[in-house]
């Protein structure tokens, strides 16, 4: 199977804080891939290098083959191309409601005529169950409304390749259910390449095809969710039976 | 924590200085690159226009007003010893159009818009909307930052302008009304002593000062970190660091033009 993000040797420090140690990571296309670990251990870090908003200070980035470290801006515009982002908080333009938020892809790159694109908008939108949500406001919506929005923003272009910054975090068990479930279908519809970051668990093994678990600036293991759950790792051991005592050092 | 000597802190503050202001300029640089390069987005050009133009009008008439008027009195009080009332009109015009028409304009509009384009920008850094226009493959520089700049440049001179007049129009009524000094003497000696050029000095400088106010509230806004403590800190500084530039960068324009 080909892998259309592949993360080799990344090594990132923010002042005289190692982020990523020589990270390595393999994205297969067509998949969901879901990256788990600690709470301000640099997931986000590593989502963030895959779209380039962050350039590494070593190692590769290779986006279907082609490394999006070296690119110029231009060049990089067009690599971003290829995907949707879903911000941990949404990140909705909050100047404007949500029709002209999921519009705001369209009308950036497309040559579209408004008529087509508010019709991709109605159509976007009733895909994460937000229909007639256009003329709200961001600051109208609750937490899960502004990750579907959110959503059918990042999916407005029809991207190969979707990244979650966190999708379910702050939401109750019912809504992290429900967008969980949305992942997972819009992975199956559009036949795209997901990258999720996560420390929910449950949520990891209903949606993953793969899961990599990062700790301490490198993938210490990877693999399917069976494999995971066998894992002997006692890093992995710990984390997914979430104790306190072991080789993570917690407090 | 290690003890730093005032010398070190001073260097440190120098240094610091030094790289924000290499900072702005590479900031005015970006922005400048993008103007030459479409889409020109005019109608986000338009929308800043009137949050900086038009929706600063009111403040401007007062504060035109308020000072005309407290020039007239006061010049007054000063020439009325040696008995040359009839100057108080032109003293009250050539000090509005060449310096306080917009000088205070500047000053109002900063706590004004460019204290909320620093708000606004900081916000949308600290909550990734910066983060999403990247991602979206739209450079935040052109898509929020010039715009800005554009707007700001074109409306501080014409406020400047409202500025002028109603601060003229202020010392009229003290002057003439309060006063009582001639009306016919009150404008016969602005029409005098009053250059074109006064005016259009004073509306370069004010051109300048719209620069200066949006770059570094967009600045500002664009480099904030550290959350909503971030943004209100964010605003301050613009707010304080802009007045401080307006006012410096208000003498050297004049020495070099008057």
């Amino acid at each position: 199977m080909d892998d259309i993000i592949e993360l080799i040797d990344v090594h990132k420090s923010f002042g005289k804080q190692k982020v990523l140690d020589g990270l390595s990571l393999k994205v297969p296309r067509g998949r969901t891939t879901v990256i788990i670990g600690l709470s301000g251990g640099g997931k986000s870090v590593v989502l963030k290098h895959m779209i380039g908003l962050i350039k590494p200070d070593q190692g590769q980035v290779l986006v279907a083959g082609q490394d999006i470290t070296q690119l110029d801006d231009r060049e990089l515009n067009q690599a971003r191309r290829r995907f949707g982002m879903l911000f941990q908080d949404a990140a909705l333009f909050d100047s404007m409601n949500v029709g002209d938020n999921v519009a705001f892809p369209l009308r950036e790159h497309s040559k579209l005529n408004e008529k087509d694109i508010m019709k991709l908008v109605t159509e976007k939108l009733a895909m994460v169950g937000l229909t007639g949500a256009e003329v709200k406001m961001p600051s109208q919506l609750s937490g899960g409304m502004r990750k579907r929005a959110g959503l059918a923003r990042a999916i407005a272009l029809e991207p190969e390749i979707i990244l979650f910054d966190e999708p379910t975090t702050g939401l109750d068990p019912l809504l992290t259910d429900a967008i969980n479930r949305l992942i997972k279908d819009t992975q199956e519809r559009l036949n795209i390449t997901a990258v999720v970051i996560s420390h929910d668990l449950a949520g990891a093994y209903r949606i993953a095809h793969n899961i990599a678990m990062l700790y301490q600036g490198r993938i210490v293991a990877s693999g399917t969710p069976d494999e995971i759950r066998a894992s002997q790792d006692p890093v992995v051991q710990q984390f997914i039976h979430g104790r306190a005592e072991g080789p993570i050092e917690v407090l | 924590m290690r003890w730093i000597g005032p010398m070190e802190s001073l260097g440190r503050s120098f240094l610091r200085g030094l790289e924000e202001a290499g900072e702005i300029l590479l900031l005015l640089v970006q922005a400048g690159l993008w103007l030459l390069r479409p889409p020109w987005r005019l109608r986000l050009i338009f929308k800043q226009m009137e949050f900086v133009g038009i929706k600063s009008i009111n403040v401007v008439i007062l504060t035109g007003a308020f000072t005309g008027g407290v020039f007239a009195l006061q010049s007054h009080h000063g020439f009325v010893l040696f008995g040359a009332e009839s100057l108080v009109g032109s003293t009250v015009a050539l000090a509005l159009t060449r310096e306080l028409g917009p000088v205070l304009t500047a000053l109002m509009v900063t706590g004004r818009a460019g204290s909320a384009m620093a708000a606004e920008l900081g916000t949308m850094r600290v909550t990734e909307q910066v983060d999403a226009l990247y991602v979206m493959a739209v450079n935040p520089v052109q898509y929020l930052v010039l715009p800005r700049i554009v707007a700001a440049i074109i409306m501080l001179p014409i406020l400047t302008i409202v500025a002028d007049y109603i601060g003229i129009v202020g010392g009229y009524i003290v002057g003439v009304h309060l006063l009582g000094i001639n009306a016919g003497i009150f404008m016969a000696k602005i029409i005098e002593y009053v250059e074109v050029s006064d005016i259009t000095m004073g509306l370069i400088k004010a051109a300048y000062f719209g620069l200066i106010l949006s770059l570094v509230g967009c600045y500002k806004g664009f480099y904030t970190h550290g959350g909503a403590e971030g943004v209100g800190r964010a605003t301050t500084q613009a707010v304080v660091l802009a007045s401080v530039l307006i006012l410096a960068f208000d003498y050297v324009l004049t020495a070099i033009m008057f």
